[in-house]
């Protein structure tokens, strides 16, 4: 099923999209006469038809990654319309609006699909307002034809991004921790795959254990843990040149890394005695700096966006609880304060959220809180929900949920909680790592 | 306790420096990520052994079967604790005295935690786990430099159930023998 023969990066060699405004007089956000109000959750998704496009090759399957990606935002609602007598040919003639009135959708896109001179693919599309039959969108894609799958994320990111206000997420990866074999003998691999469960591989092999993977914001580069008989080791690895590198050598344990928003730090644990601490290395100098020196356990640093500050879990004051401390370790202050254990807090990359696992009451969720520990939700509620992860645009987050058998699969909630459902990766998956928006 | 543990103390450190630079010197280094082979298949042609009858045998003092059946390997801790709780204190007392008496063997201490906390925080609880047996075998006697200590966190698991029951025999810590058993 995956392979990792080829460089898991294929970014720069092949894509070379160009998006270009179509038809542009007729887009017009004041005329736009449907939105999606991304807070309102699942309760009204909109209907949408996404006919396959016309065109050869890859027309119909365009349509049904589009298809899948916005079903599984929850936000929208994409019709069957394969009856439908309109079949769209051209993208450039108008579609006959009372044949989509007719079922039910609010919105359309149709698109087309030709190969030029070069063999280049181009995709042109256009996003409709049914009922007031305006345009509200035309864009045109050229492309590798083996880069069609990114071809259909990117449409679906400028729909999403034309609808709801808010920035896609569809054009993005994951790296997880593919899962095998019994409870009792895990076997754990590092592993990657398109944020729609397409093209998943293996980065490691299986043979040592690792864990928590997480995207640099600015590159395609993954720090992650590994853990084998002789020590722990933190790798960062750049998914373009398959080099990788360690943060260097600490007598102790060292774990859970995260890059700084600019991609110039790491934070980690150091643990030496049975003490963990929260150490920041500098990429460049190569210098590490302890930040905390409590003896409790200090771990899971997450900075927030500006860089400026640390959101860890600490148990200093008895359980497991977040705080937050400047990213030198000054003005340390709890922010959580409900009943239970908090941990693995992450900062939304939009800033206003931090999200973390909390255990209380022999149950696991996924919570989000203002930065100041404020306007605590819980999402989720299971045996075991662990580790969540931002979608770039900060609205959706992925995180693993493992039942009493131990099975572990990726599952995903928005951050109203309403839109909550398994990822499209069905194999057995945990620690997942949301990559920014790819280029 | 009749033997001299001073003596087996010192004894202990000459055989733990010489295993020590051993050790430093064929450290791997880490490898990166790798593509995978598949397995080999096995040779069709093998002649085929009989496996040894089985022979009623005590452990071999000394050995790594003599410390697992006769001393016990793991102790056990409560939920989120790291303190060793009285019944496990004889056991880590019967490990330090078995240890004091055979000098060259080498430990990894491994700190487990049950599945009921995130991957992180574990990981820091299984350390302090692991390190709460180091401190309590080097007071009664045992070389720290003989002992490493390793947290699995909650990767490893021994009772893959998810009850009470599993969740307290996987906070644990296992003094592994590494090296210098007979």
């Amino acid at each position: 099923m995956m392979s990792n023969k080829e460089n898991p990066m294929r970014l720069k060699a092949l894509l070379l999209m160009v998006a270009a405004l179509i038809g542009g007089a007729m887009v017009s956000p004041a005329a736009a006469q449907i939105e999606v109000d991304i807070n309102a959750g699942a309760v009204k998704p909109l209907p949408i038809a996404v006919p396959a496009f016309s065109g050869t090759p890859r027309g119909a399957e365009i349509a049904q990654v589009i298809t899948g990606n916005l079903e599984r935002s929850g936000l929208f609602q994409p019709l069957n319309v394969s009856a439908v007598a309109d079949k769209l040919p051209d993208v450039n003639v108008q579609p006959r609006f009372p044949d989509w009135q007719a079922t039910g959708a609010q919105a359309l896109i149709n698109g087309q699909v030709t190969v030029g001179a070069d063999g280049g693919l181009r995709v042109d599309f256009r996003l409709w307002d049914v009922f007031s039959q305006q345009q509200l969108l035309g864009l045109q894609f050229s492309s590798t034809p083996d880069n069609w799958r990114r071809v259909a994320h990117k449409i679906s990111d400028a729909v999403y991004e034309r609808l709801t206000g808010e920035k896609g997420y569809f054009d993005t990866r994951v790296a997880f921790v593919a899962e095998s074999g019994p409870k009792m003998a895990r076997v754990k691999r590092l592993a990657i795959m398109d944020q729609d469960g397409a093209n998943p591989q293996f980065l490691t092999d299986g043979s040592y254990i690792v864990m928590t993977p997480r995207f640099s914001a600015t590159s395609q580069e993954l720090t992650y843990m590994a853990l084998r008989p002789t020590g722990s080791s933190i790798y960062l690895l750049n998914l373009e040149t398959s080099r990788q590198e360690t943060v260097g050598k600490f007598p102790g344990m060292v774990f859970a890394p995260r890059f700084s928003p600019d991609g110039a730090k790491v934070a980690f644990s150091v643990e030496k005695g049975g003490n963990s601490d929260v150490y920041v290395l500098d990429l460049r100098s190569r210098q590490s700096t302890r930040i905390t020196t409590d003896p409790s356990i200090d771990t899971s640093p997450s900075f927030s966006p500006d860089g400026s500050k640390i959101v860890f879990n600490s148990d200093r004051g008895g359980q497991a609880q977040l705080y937050v401390m400047n990213a030198d370790g000054s003005g340390v202050r709890r922010i959580s304060y409900g009943g239970g254990r908090y941990t693995t807090p992450v900062w939304s990359p939009r800033g206003d959220f931090i999200a973390f696992t909390k255990q209380a009451g022999g149950q696991f969720h996924i919570g989000v809180m203002r930065t100041d520990g404020s306007d605590e939700r819980l999402l989720t509620t299971s045996y075991l929900d662990e580790g969540p992860t931002w979608a770039p645009n900060g609205r959706v987050l992925m995180y693993f949920r493992e039942t009493q058998a131990g099975t572990p699969r990726l599952w995903t909630v928005d951050v109203t909680g309403r839109i909550l459902r398994p990822a499209a990766y069905q194999g057995q998956a945990s620690d997942p790592a949301w990559s920014p928006l790819l280029d | 306790m009749n033997f001299d543990t001073k003596r087996a103390a010192r004894l202990a450190l000459i055989g733990l420096a010489a295993a020590s630079l051993a050790a430093c010197a064929s450290r791997p280094k880490p490898a990166g990520p790798a593509p995978v082979a598949p397995s080999e298949p096995s040779s069709p042609s093998a002649p085929y052994t009989p496996p040894p009858s089985p022979v009623a045998q005590g452990a071999i003092p000394g050995s790594v079967q003599d410390f697992v059946i006769n001393i016990g390997e793991r102790i056990y801790f409560d939920t989120d604790e790291y303190v060793v709780r009285s019944d496990a204190q004889p056991v880590l007392a019967a490990q330090a005295q078995w240890l004091n008496r055979y000098p060259a063997v080498r430990v990894r201490i491994e700190g487990n935690a049950d599945e009921r906390g995130t991957r992180e925080y574990n990981l820091a609880l299984g350390a302090r786990r692991a390190n709460a047996v180091r401190d309590f075998l080097v007071s009664q006697g045992v070389s720290g430099a003989r002992i490493e200590t390793l947290s699995y966190g909650k990767e490893r698991p021994i009772d893959g159930g998810s009850s009470e029951d599993a969740w307290a025999k996987n906070r644990n810590a296992r003094t592994a023998i590494t090296d210098g058993a007979r």
